[in-house]
């Protein structure tokens, strides 16, 4: 069945981007961020400046379901983390649940650093995640419960 | 699959261009590139190979404005539309909220519509999806070409729902706002369903 939308309260967003922070002190990465499988960013963490997170997170998406379709070809069920290492820069994706973990990283980190820190915090990510798919957001007012049909056409006026 | 942020109030969907090889689903994103003020825009990343066929897909992401408060963004994916490319179609349309199908208005482009389109209905389907229930828009390119099929004959083979079918021309940009109109508003209108 395909997945249900992600709705995210303010507080879950908070406390997402602080376990972020904290990974990213622990493995002195440059920026680290949290994306869902489709391409979305969640939320991202560090020395953001001039790069490119809705792109990059697309891409790494599109990576991470490239390289599923390969492990699948192979009878694996996925590749639970990928690592692509540059001449300066480095990024690391590790899949948790229906989120994908990315870690930027230069020479002041190492990969084996970035590996061991991501992995302690996947299980509390992915714990929160579990918490925020099984919520009760009836109290949420949609923002489009009440929209009319000209509030949708005056996005394209 | 959407994604609404209550503290950074923003909205995200997912559509998908799908459809036969050289229809021109890369041409409408490139349109829509192009024509964008760039403050409302991303990059236009395009994963092609080196004689620009889409290799596994294009991304744009549009900001469409405000409702209620909240920034509409959507995230504008093309798929590659060579028959052997069908695992990375499949992968593409994980998620996806809205989609566009390109049919070439071409007379010898028919029978690779039809095929493309029997292949997006099988992978919606092993995504989880229904075409019959998804946000969902026919366009009709290449209107411009002398070798066309009748809109009337085209719609009668390809359309599946009495979904919006809208005439194109996607490298003059003739149809293009209108396509991508149609379908966003079918998407935001699921949403106010909830």
């Amino acid at each position: 069945m395909a997945d249900t939308p992600i709705l995210l309260r303010e507080q879950q967003y908070h406390q997402i981007k602080a376990v972020l922070a904290r990974l990213r002190m622990d493995s002195s990465a440059k920026v680290v961020f949290l994306v869902d499988k489709d391409g979305q960013e969640i939320a991202s963490q560090g020395e953001v400046g001039n790069l490119d997170t809705t792109s990059l997170a697309s891409l790494a998406a599109g990576n991470v379901a490239a390289t599923g379709g390969m492990a699948q070809l192979i009878g694996e069920k996925e590749f639970p983390t990928l690592s692509h290492e540059g001449e300066k820069e480095s990024i690391h994706i590790s899949v948790v649940g229906r989120l994908l973990l990315v870690v930027v990283f230069d020479e002041r980190s190492s990969l084996g650093l970035v590996k061991l820190r991501s992995k302690q915090v996947s299980q509390q990510l992915a714990a929160m995640f579990e918490e925020i798919a099984a919520g009760d957001y009836d109290d949420l007012d949609s923002p489009f419960a009440g929209i009319t049909d000209e509030d949708i056409d005056s996005l394209f006026s | 699959m959407t994604f609404i942020n209550y503290a950074s109030r923003e909205i995200n969907c997912k559509i998908v261009y799908y459809g036969p090889g050289l229809c021109g689903k890369t041409t409408n994103l490139q349109y829509i590139f192009d024509s964008t003020a760039p403050q409302a825009r991303g990059k236009l990343i395009s994963l092609a190979t080196e004689t620009d066929r889409t290799l596994f897909f294009d991304f744009m992401p549009l900001e469409l404005g405000t409702v209620r408060g909240f920034k509409t963004r959507f995230h504008l994916y093309t798929v590659p539309g060579q028959v052997f490319y069908d695992a990375s179609r499949k992968l593409i349309l994980k998620g996806v909220d809205g989609v566009v199908f390109v049919a070439d208005s071409q007379e010898e482009r028919m029978d690779a519509n039809i095929e493309s389109l029997y292949n997006l209905e099988e992978n919606l389907q092993s995504q989880g999806y229904d075409l019959m229930k998804i946000p969902y828009v026919l366009q009709l390119n290449k209107r411009d070409l002398s070798n066309i099929v009748a809109v009337e004959d085209l719609a009668s083979e390809l359309q599946r729902k009495g979904e919006p079918v809208v005439e194109a021309v996607a490298s003059t940009g003739q149809g293009v706002f209108d396509t991508l109109k149609a379908v966003a508003k079918q998407v935001l209108t699921e949403l106010r369903k909830g």
